[in-house]
């Protein structure tokens, strides 16, 4: 009956948000996401592995403060652009983790942090390729990856 | 619907006004970044300082002054927030790797060869050209 | 009071979002290459986006919101459509 539950919630809270809460459009929602859950299900897309999905919020936190502090980060680096060079550079990581959805995660993360970018990623051996805008602290950058976001998303995408 | 600036109390004038500027001001840099530095890779981070907190300011003022002056809960401005981060990350990434691709194409240096192994600087991949 | 604080800033952030739309035009008709153009009016769409969004604060109208939405999946679809363009030479294979 319901294939993807919280999808369906999902599209019924939008739904809401844009018109207004009234009954009649509380029905048309649920007619609309019923049918939307339906024809995802005739897509056969992966089903996420959730393992510690509780963590989900502490992620959602650690990314909010992260870009706050690299917005300002990179601010400096924009105004100041004549008086100090930055150094920017490529960076390749080796990823550990396999899981499709976590490695999309953590794409939208470094790519909503100014200062990273995501350039590619490759899935036969497993590595992504970054561009920094400031490389002079790459340790960092690296440990920043692999500790901070890469241990929680193997926790929440057990 | 309509609703009246005039209404609304002081201290809420007060945070959209401050969101406001925060927002229009990140987004500013974003655009003065993105003209003043030297090469693609480096520019493709000054927009996402418009599209993070940028965004995030100036939807948190929208929903502040909404919700207080219709009195009821307005946040559909969030809807907006999710849609850009969400889509932002899928125009860049597409956009860096056609730039990846026509840069190795014409091996003019500028883009890293696939398997660089760990962190090589702009000096190395001149070498590599 | 509180009316002057708002409109005072909402005009302070208009004019902000607009100096970032002329500076992101700059660099769209600058270039140098076709991906700097793209990624120039991706910016454009953005900050026309906010700007509408600022328009709607100013008014007190909620109709701007939607036309914000409209405008950012427009730029979304555009700036995949380009970008898809420049890797392949074709946007639907």
């Amino acid at each position: 009956m319901l294939p993807y539950p919280i999808l369906t919630l999902m599209l019924v809270l939008m739904w809401l948000l844009l018109n207004g809460f009234t009954l009649g459009h509380l029905l048309l929602g649920i007619v609309v996401a019923v049918f939307a859950s339906w024809a995802m299900a005739s897509l056969r897309p992966e089903k996420p592995k959730f393992g510690k999905w509780y963590l989900l919020p502490k992620l959602f936190g650690i990314v909010l403060y992260d870009v706050a502090v690299s917005n300002l980060h990179v601010a400096k680096v924009i105004l100041r652009a004549g008086s100090r060079k930055h150094n920017p550079g490529f960076l390749a990581i080796d990823l550990e983790i396999r899981d499709h959805f976590a490695i999309a995660v953590l794409a939208v993360v470094l790519t909503s942090t100014p200062g990273s970018a995501w350039l590619e990623y490759d899935s036969n051996d497993n590595t992504v390729l970054l561009h920094v805008l400031d490389i002079d602290n790459e340790a960092a950058w690296r440990d920043t990856i692999k500790n901070r976001y890469e241990k929680l998303l193997m926790e929440i995408f057990a | 619907m309509m609703v009246n600036a005039a209404d609304i109390p002081l201290w809420a004038a007060v945070a959209v006004a401050f969101f406001l500027l925060v927002g229009a001001t990140l987004a500013l840099i974003g655009a003065i970044g993105f003209v003043r530095l030297p090469t693609f890779y480096e520019r493709i981070h000054a927009p996402t300082l418009g599209t993070s907190w940028g965004i995030g300011g100036i939807m948190v003022a929208s929903m502040i002054f909404f919700s207080v002056a219709a009195s009821r809960i307005a946040i559909h401005e969030i809807l907006i927030g999710i849609f850009v981060t969400v889509t932002t990350p899928i125009t860049f990434m597409l956009l860096a790797r056609a730039a990846l691709h026509r840069d190795r194409a014409e091996q003019n240096g500028k883009a890293p060869d696939k398997h660089t192994g760990s962190g090589s600087g702009p000096e190395e991949i001149q070498d590599e050209a | 009071m509180s009316a002057i604080i708002i409109f005072t800033a909402v005009a302070i952030a208009q004019l902000m979002l607009a100096a970032a739309m002329a500076l992101a035009s700059i660099r769209m008709f600058r270039g140098p290459r076709a991906q700097d153009r793209i990624i120039g009016l991706d910016t454009l769409y953005i900050n026309a986006m906010l700007l509408l969004v600022t328009f709607g604060i100013g008014t007190g109208r909620v109709i701007y919101f939607e036309a914000a939405l409209v405008i950012g999946m427009l730029g979304f679809v555009a700036t995949v459509a380009l970008a898809k363009f420049l890797m392949r030479g074709e946007v639907i294979e």
